[in-house]
C-alpha cells in the first residue's frame, strides 16, 4: 500500500495528462492513494480514456456512499470507482458525487463486465441508477423489497420486513 | 413472501424457446455450498443459460459496519468468508491500519503472517475437498477434512475458538503466541505434506476427475482482467497477480516464496493451483515461525490505538493516557475524517474494505470488496454449452462462499 | 398419525419399540446456510462422526429425512424456502434450530435477519453457539433423541400437545448497545 517513489512519479505524470484534458478534476491523495474527482457528465469520458490509453484494465470495486450524516459532505451520494493496471499494480480512485432527485450515473458495463453487478448491488442498497445497464434490478433482496437499506435514514433493524411471513404451527405442517 | 419466480425473459434472448426446460438449482441443494440459487435453461442436459440469484445469505454486514467500533466489528468480519475467517480477521484490521496510519510491531506482522497462511490452507483444504465431494470424492474430502481439524487445533490453542476467532485487534492482535502453539505448527509442519501427497495421488491423475475437470469452465486470461477476477481463479487463468508479492504488506516481503499460475483456465486448473498453493502455504509458515521476531505484538501507548499493559497503565503517563482515551465512552481512536482502501491476498481473491472515516471510533462505512461475488458473475460465461454435471464442478472449482457473496 | 389407539401395556411397549428406531436413525436434512454449516459438515466428518449416533447419512431430500438441523442465520429471501422444506418433510419429524443465528438472530440483529426461526417454524431442540463446537451439536442430537423416545407416541399425540403452544409474538425489539452517532442521539 505504500506506493514506492517510481509509482509516485508514475501517478504524477498520469495526473497532470489527465489534468490537461479534464479542467474541472480535482486530486487528491491519502497514505499513498490517488483520488481523483470529476463531475458525472464527465465520467466515462474519463474512464474510457483510462482504460484503453492508461491501461487501467481491472476495476476493483465499484461502490456507494451516503454522506448525509457525515460532518464535511457537500453532496448526499458519492460514488466511487477502485481502478487497477495488472502489469503495474498502480491503483487509482475515482470519485463522483451525485445529488437527489437525479440519482442516476452511466453504467461502466461496456467498459468493464465486472461492473455488471457491483452496479446492480449499488442500485439495490441506494437507489443510484445506471442507463445503458443491460439489466438492472435488486440483486441481494427480494424484489419485493422497496426500500434501500443502505442509505442513512433507513433503520438498522428494518421496517418490520423481516418478520412479515405466514406462522407455520405443528398442526399445519 | 413467496419463493420469487426469476423474471428470466428480460435477460435470456431464448425465452421464446419452448423446448427448453427450466431447472431451479437451489438455493437448498447440497452441492450449492449453501445458499446459491441459479435457473438453468437446459437443451437436454445441454446448459443454454444460467442465471444466478443470489441474496439468500444477505445478512447487511455492511450495515452493522457503521453501527459497531472497529474492534467490535472484527467479530463480525469473521463470518463473512467462514472457512478462513481469520484472514477476514487481517483484512479487516489492515484497513483500518492504513486508515489510521498505524505501523505494527515485527512479532506482530509475522503472527499475522502465520495464521494468514494457515488460514489460506483451511480455505483451499474445503474448497478442493468440497469439490472433491461435489464430484464423487468422498475419502478426499474427509482427508481434507481430518486436516482442517488439525488446523482447527492450532487455532483453539491460539485465540480459544476453532474458527470465528475474531484474533486482531486495532494495532495488534488479541494475545500473543505461546510455545505450545508454536509445536503444534510446527508438528503441521512436519505431517501436513504427506497427507497432500495422498489426497495428490487420489486426484491429480484420476481419470474420472480429469474427464470431468479438464476443459470444463473455461476462462480466458482476458475475460478474467475484464470481469475482475482474483485470486486463484485468476491465476489459473494465466493471470500472475498476487497482492502479496505485487503490494507486499505484512511480512511477505521477508519470505521466499512463489505465485502459483496456470494457462488452461479450465476447472482442472483452479485445482491444481490451489493445491500447489497449499504447499508454498506450508513454505510460509514454515520460514515464519522460525524466524519468529520476540517483542510486543501491539502497538506502544504513542499510537493511541491498542490498550496497554497494566504495568504500563499504571506506571507510566503515557500508558494512563492512553488507556482513558481509548476506554471512556466518548472518546476513542483517532480517526480522520477521509477514505481509504486496503486489500489481501486472501484464499479465494483480492479481499478488501473501503473504509470512510468520520472522526468517531465506529466506521461511517465499511464496504467490503467480496471476491466471491464478483467470481459468481462469471458462472453464466462459464457453464453455457456444458453439461448438467459440469455445473457441480465448475460451482465446486469457483469456490463460492455464500456470506462473502451477499454479506 | 390419526390412528386413535387405547392406553394399554401393548401400545406402550409398541411406542417404545418405535421410539427406540425412530431415534437411532435419525436422518439429518442439514439446512446449511452459513458458518454452522461448516461446523455440521466437521461433525459429519471423520473426527466427531456423527453416524455412530443413527444419523448416518446427510440426505439432502427432503422426502428421505427425518430430521431438519437448520444451521445458520435464516434471511428474509430463504424464510419461505425454509418453510416449503420443513412442508415437504414427512412425519414424524423434528427441527433443530443449531447456533445463535438460528435460535435468536445471533450477532445480526438487521433488517433482513429472521431473529429466530421459531417465529415461523416449529423447534423442538436449541443447540447454542456461535459456532456450536461438533460437540454441543452431538449433545443436542442426543438430548433429541432422549426426548424421542420419552415423548414419542405412535398416535403422534405429542405434536397435537405442541399445538397448543401459542406461537412467538414478536418481542419488543431492543436497541442494540452501538456507539454510532444517531443511535446516540436517538436516545
Amino acid at each position: 500500500m505504500q506506493a514506492g517513489s517510481a509509482m509516485n512519479e508514475g501517478s504524477d505524470i498520469l495526473l497532470r495528462q489527465l489534468g490537461a484534458q479534464f479542467p474541472r478534476l480535482s486530486t487528491s491523495a491519502f497514505r499513498g492513494q490517488t483520488r481523483i474527482v470529476v463531475p458525472r457528465d464527465e465520467l466515462l469520458e474519463l474512464l474510457r480514456p483510462l482504460k484503453e490509453r492508461f491501461g487501467f484494465d481491472m476495476l476493483v470495486d465499484l461502490t456507494c456512499v451516503d454522506y448525509l450524516h457525515h460532518r464535511d459532505a457537500t453532496d448526499r451520494f458519492g460514488l466511487v470507482y477502485l481502478l487497477v493496471q495488472t502489469e503495474s499494480g498502480r491503483r487509482l480512485t475515482v470519485r463522483v458525487y451525485v445529488n437527489e432527485p437525479d440519482l442516476s450515473v452511466p453504467s461502466v458495463v461496456s467498459l468493464w463486465e465486472g461492473a455488471n453487478w457491483l452496479e446492480r448491488e449499488v442500485w439495490d442498497m441506494f437507489g443510484i441508477r445506471f442507463p445503458g445497464h443491460p439489466d438492472l434490478r435488486r440483486i441481494l433482496l427480494p424484489e419485493q423489497f422497496t426500500a434501500h437499506p443502505l442509505r442513512k435514514d433507513y433503520p438498522l433493524q428494518g421496517r418490520g420486513e423481516r418478520h412479515n411471513f405466514p406462522v407455520l404451527t405443528r398442526s399445519q405442517a | 413472501m413467496p419463493l420469487t419466480p426469476l423474471d428470466t425473459p428480460r435477460v435470456s434472448p431464448l425465452a421464446g424457446e419452448d423446448y427448453l426446460w427450466t431447472l431451479n438449482f437451489g438455493p437448498q441443494h447440497p452441492a450449492t455450498h449453501t445458499t446459491l440459487r441459479i435457473v438453468i435453461k437446459l437443451d437436454g442436459e445441454r446448459v443454454v443459460d444460467a442465471q444466478p440469484d443470489i441474496g439468500y445469505l444477505h445478512s447487511g454486514f455492511e450495515k452493522i459496519g457503521e453501527h459497531l467500533d472497529y474492534n467490535q466489528y472484527v467479530t463480525v468480519t469473521d463470518r463473512m468468508n467462514y472457512v478462513s475467517p481469520i484472514a477476514n480477521n487481517v483484512a479487516w484490521h489492515q484497513a483500518v491500519e492504513t486508515l489510521l496510519g498505524i505501523e505494527l510491531t515485527p512479532r506482530c506482522r509475522y503472527i499475522r503472517v502465520i495464521v494468514a497462511e494457515l488460514a489460506r490452507i483451511s480455505d483451499h483444504l474445503l474448497s478442493v475437498g468440497a469439490m472433491g465431494l461435489d464430484v464423487g470424492a468422498f475419502t478426499f474430502f474427509l482427508y481434507a477434512f481430518y486436516q482442517r481439524e488439525r488446523i482447527y487445533d492450532i487455532f483453539e490453542a491460539l485465540c480459544g475458538a476453532r474458527f470465528t476467532n475474531s484474533y486482531t485487534r486495532v494495532g495488534g492482535l488479541m494475545h500473543d503466541m505461546t510455545p505450545l502453539v508454536v509445536e503444534k505448527i510446527r508438528a503441521f509442519v512436519r505431517e501436513f505434506p504427506a497427507t497432500l501427497h495422498d489426497m495428490e495421488r487420489l486426484l491429480n491423475r484420476n481419470r474420472i476427475f480429469v474427464d470431468r475437470t479438464r476443459g470444463v469452465g473455461v476462462l480466458t486470461r482476458e475475460d478474467a482482467i475484464h470481469r475482475s477476477v482474483s485470486g486463484p481463479v485468476a491465476r489459473a487463468s494465466g493471470v500472475p497477480r498476487d497482492l502479496r508479492k505485487d503490494e507486499p504488506y505484512l511480512a511477505y516481503a521477508d519470505f521466499d516464496f512463489q505465485v502459483c499460475c496456470a494457462a488452461a483456465g479450465d476447472c482442472f486448473a483452479r485445482y491444481y493451483v490451489r493445491m500447489a498453493e497449499m504447499r508454498e502455504s506450508l513454505r510460509i509458515v514454515a520460514q515464519a515461525v522460525e524466524h519468529l521476531p520476540a517483542g510486543p505484538i501491539n502497538v506502544g501507548p504513542e499510537e493511541r490505538a491498542a490498550l496497554p499493559g497494566k504495568s504500563a497503565v499504571y506506571q507510566t503517563i503515557e500508558g494512563t493516557i492512553t488507556h482513558f482515551e481509548l476506554v471512556m465512552a466518548n472518546r476513542g481512536f483517532v480517526v480522520p475524517c477521509e477514505e481509504a482502501y486496503a486489500a489481501v491476498e486472501a484464499p479465494n481473491g483480492e479481499l478488501g474494505f473501503y473504509l470512510v472515516g468520520d472522526g468517531s471510533n465506529v466506521a461511517y462505512r465499511a464496504r467490503c470488496r467480496p471476491p466471491s461475488f464478483l467470481h459468481f458473475a462469471l458462472f453464466p460465461h462459464l457453464i453455457r454449452g456444458h453439461t448438467l454435471s459440469d455445473v457441480v464442478a465448475v460451482l465446486g472449482s469457483l469456490n463460492i462462499i455464500a456470506a462473502e457473496l451477499d454479506r | 398419525m390419526a390412528v386413535d389407539l387405547p392406553d394399554n401395556v401393548l401400545i406402550s411397549n409398541l411406542d417404545a419399540l418405535a421410539n427406540w428406531c425412530r431415534k437411532n436413525s435419525l436422518w439429518p436434512m442439514p439446512f446449511a446456510t452459513a458458518c454452522c454449516g461448516i461446523e455440521l459438515m466437521a461433525t459429519g466428518a471423520s473426527r466427531h462422526d456423527l453416524a455412530r449416533f443413527g444419523a448416518e447419512v446427510f440426505r439432502f431430500s427432503p422426502r428421505q429425512c427425518d430430521l431438519m438441523i437448520v444451521a445458520g442465520r435464516v434471511v428474509m429471501k430463504m424464510l419461505p424456502v425454509l418453510q416449503r422444506i420443513w412442508q415437504q418433510m414427512h412425519e414424524p419429524k423434528w427441527c433443530i434450530s443449531m447456533g445463535a443465528c438460528a435460535s435468536t438472530g445471533g450477532v445480526f440483529d438487521t433488517y433482513c435477519v429472521v431473529q429466530g426461526i421459531d417465529r415461523f417454524v416449529p423447534v423442538d431442540m436449541y443447540v447454542p453457539g456461535c459456532p456450536p463446537r461438533p460437540e454441543q451439536l452431538i449433545q443436542g442430537i442426543l438430548d433429541l433423541q432422549e426426548m424421542i423416545q420419552r415423548q414419542g407416541t405412535v398416535a403422534g399425540e405429542e405434536f397435537a400437545a405442541r399445538d397448543r403452544q401459542q406461537p412467538k409474538r414478536a418481542l419488543r425489539e431492543l436497541p442494540i448497545l452501538g456507539q454510532s452517532p444517531e443511535l446516540r442521539r436517538a436516545r
